[in-house]
């Protein structure tokens, strides 16, 4: 009788601790968002879209830091995602099992999750370096390495989800693979695909790391890919850690922008993913 | 019916080819890209690396005046702040994934793992500036003290706990790294307690088990090597992230005996000093700190990989 009454208690203990744990990931969330909307809110204001990131002890904007980020990371993704799509294709369609996309696979899973500041490395080291100095298009490539592996992921599994019956009728009527796949299997998996771009511009319009030593930062306007280009990420970083009140109410305002850019993007990515799965239901 | 032309079939041969090759080339790229970053990192880190051979791994001295570089201060950062995120996140994530899979009412399941999920794409920054401003300042005023006061006299393990309360250390980065990585490991550890059969669980309750004991005794064996490669992806993600260490680690290149003091980690100096660092030997140093931070994680990430795979397969067999 007492033993039952023991595994009673810890099993009622260890279940309270479940609901404890999962109460605080929660609680870490709220409070992030809390303060950043918090801080964030009183930093909104026109000016913010209007005018750029100013010198310490003037009022400014984050113009160009809002244009350098959006920039970027359009091209990172103009430039990542056809390479993760096709390279995704080659997996589901026809390296299927071998050893090649064994291997691809595999490296692929390990460069989603490889330390971003890593490709920052190496993107300074191959290109960077060459052109003499830090440049848009050098952040942007940054991005677009970051971006592939998230594309080709998503590719490969939502090509994986057409239903074999589809495939097997285009090969029926005489269709080559290139054709069933342009034709048939990409507007089949159309959403899910699209689910994984907005995934990659997720990932990669947060990312500061890799830019600090690819796209560095620039005070002013520029529209110049080959010249250093202001972005929302280093600007965070920099006027954060500044001591200038007026930077630090950017820093926020900035850190409330990206953020609720990056949330409404992976929720709008799975209720594309959620509607898809409602429709292959019906 | 038509006759099929030859001149268009041959085209047709002609596309699928190009085609192909197209989808070859862009999978091949993605082996490249790893390729690559291994030897532009090498090429970059081989100055230093000549210069230093071996006590490049085994100094603490770091001082860009008189060109002398060691790598050890940044290595025992990331190991020190990873490994008390994992003391954190493991258990946390452990009791979140549990909750999700067997207590949580169906109604809400969708929503939390939801939630922890969008925890997981707040991105680094954000928790950096979060643990700078909010965390550090409530770890400094009421944490820190209390540990001092309660650690502190400790014998063995009171000297993690002296010296004065910073806030900002290798203690503070090691929370932030743990809310970070939190949600890998809860949903890695969540999707892996799904895989476990219904019917192995329901025989459990059948002889009268807990649900507590359910779980120890049948859905953790079971998912032990999806347990261990989800606890370390979080740990590969902990070693190698930047920003948000960067923010409250303190950037100081020494070893301190206290938890609560400033230090560095391998990815922070890289983030802090690149930039600014003139001088070939002190970029190249860098350099070779990435190279390092690549094969630390590098190893850490592949075997995760490797032993979700396994189970990947063991479960597709079952089914």
């Amino acid at each position: 009788m007492n033993r039952r009454v023991l595994r009673k208690i810890k099993n009622g203990a260890f279940l309270s601790l479940s609901l404890v744990a999962t109460l605080t990931g929660l609680a870490c969330l709220a409070a992030i968002l809390w303060t950043l909307i918090s801080h964030g809110v009183s930093g909104m204001s026109g000016r913010l879209f209007t005018q750029m990131t100013p010198p310490p002890g003037s009022q400014g904007g984050l113009l160009n830091a809002i244009y350098g980020s959006g920039v970027m990371t359009l091209l990172g993704i103009l430039i990542g995602s056809p390479i993760g799509v096709l390279a995704g294709t080659y997996l589901a369609e026809y390296g299927r099992n071998s050893r090649l996309s064994l291997t691809i696979r595999f490296i692929n899973d390990v460069l989603l999750s490889a330390p971003s500041i890593i490709i920052g490395l190496f993107i300074y080291e191959i290109v960077v370096v060459r052109m003499g100095h830090f440049s848009a298009i050098a952040g942007a490539l940054a991005l677009a390495v970051l971006a592939i592996p998230v594309t080709l992921r998503t590719t490969e599994d939502m090509l994986n989800l057409v239903p074999i019956g589809m495939k097997d009728s285009s090969a029926a009527l005489g269709a080559y693979p290139w054709r069933t796949i342009l034709s048939v299997l990409y507007p089949a998996a159309r959403s899910g695909i699209v689910t994984g771009l907005l995934l990659a511009i997720a990932r990669i319009s947060g990312e500061t790391a890799p830019l600090l030593f690819t796209a560095l930062n620039n005070q002013f306007w520029s529209t110049r890919l080959a010249a250093p280009m202001a972005n929302l990420p280093v600007v965070i970083f920099q006027f954060a850690l500044s001591p200038y009140n007026d930077w630090q109410d950017l820093a926020w305002a900035g850190a409330l922008i990206i953020t609720v850019t990056i949330l409404v993007l992976s929720i709008s990515a799975r209720v594309l993913l959620a509607l898809l799965q409602a429709q292959r239901g019906s | 019916m038509a006759i099929i032309d030859p001149r268009h079939a041959a085209k047709q041969l002609i596309y699928e080819r190009i085609f192909r090759s197209a989808t070859l080339i862009a999978a091949v790229l993605v082996l490249l890209i790893l390729g690559g970053v291994a030897v532009s990192l090498l090429r970059g880190a081989w100055p230093a690396l000549a210069h230093f051979g071996f006590s490049f791994v085994a100094r603490e001295i770091w001082n860009p005046v008189t060109d002398q570089f060691g790598a050890l201060a940044p290595i025992y950062g990331t190991v020190m702040t990873s490994a008390i995120a994992m003391a954190i996140a493991v258990p946390t994530g452990f009791g979140i994934a549990l909750f999700l899979t067997e207590l949580c009412p169906p109604l809400l399941k969708r929503p939390i793992g939801v939630a922890v999920e969008l925890l997981a794409a707040v991105p680094s920054i954000i928790f950096g500036i979060w643990g700078l401003f909010v965390l550090a300042p409530v770890l400094q005023r009421h944490i820190q003290p209390w540990m001092i006061r309660v650690f502190g006299d400790l014998p063995a393990i009171g000297h993690l706990f002296k010296g004065p309360p910073y806030g900002i250390g290798i203690l503070t980065a090691g929370v932030v790294l743990a809310i970070m990585v939190l949600p890998f490991i809860a949903a890695t550890m969540r999707d892996v307690f799904d895989t476990v059969p219904p019917m192995l669980k329901e025989s459990g309750y059948g002889l009268g088990a807990t649900t507590w004991e359910v779980i120890w005794n049948v859905v953790v064996p079971h998912s032990r090597v999806g347990i261990v490669g989800g606890i370390m992806l979080g740990l590969g993600r902990a070693l190698g992230e930047t920003m948000a260490v960067t923010f409250v680690i303190g950037n100081a290149h020494r070893i301190s005996s206290s938890l609560l003091a400033p230090g560095t980690t391998i990815s922070s100096a890289i983030a802090n000093e690149f930039t600014e660092a003139v001088g070939d030997m002190y970029t190249s140093a860098l350099i070779a700190l990435g190279l390092l931070l690549f094969l630390i994680t590098f190893t850490v990430i592949a075997a995760a990989q490797a032993m979700l795979r396994r189970l990947e397969r063991r479960s597709g067999a079952v089914v």
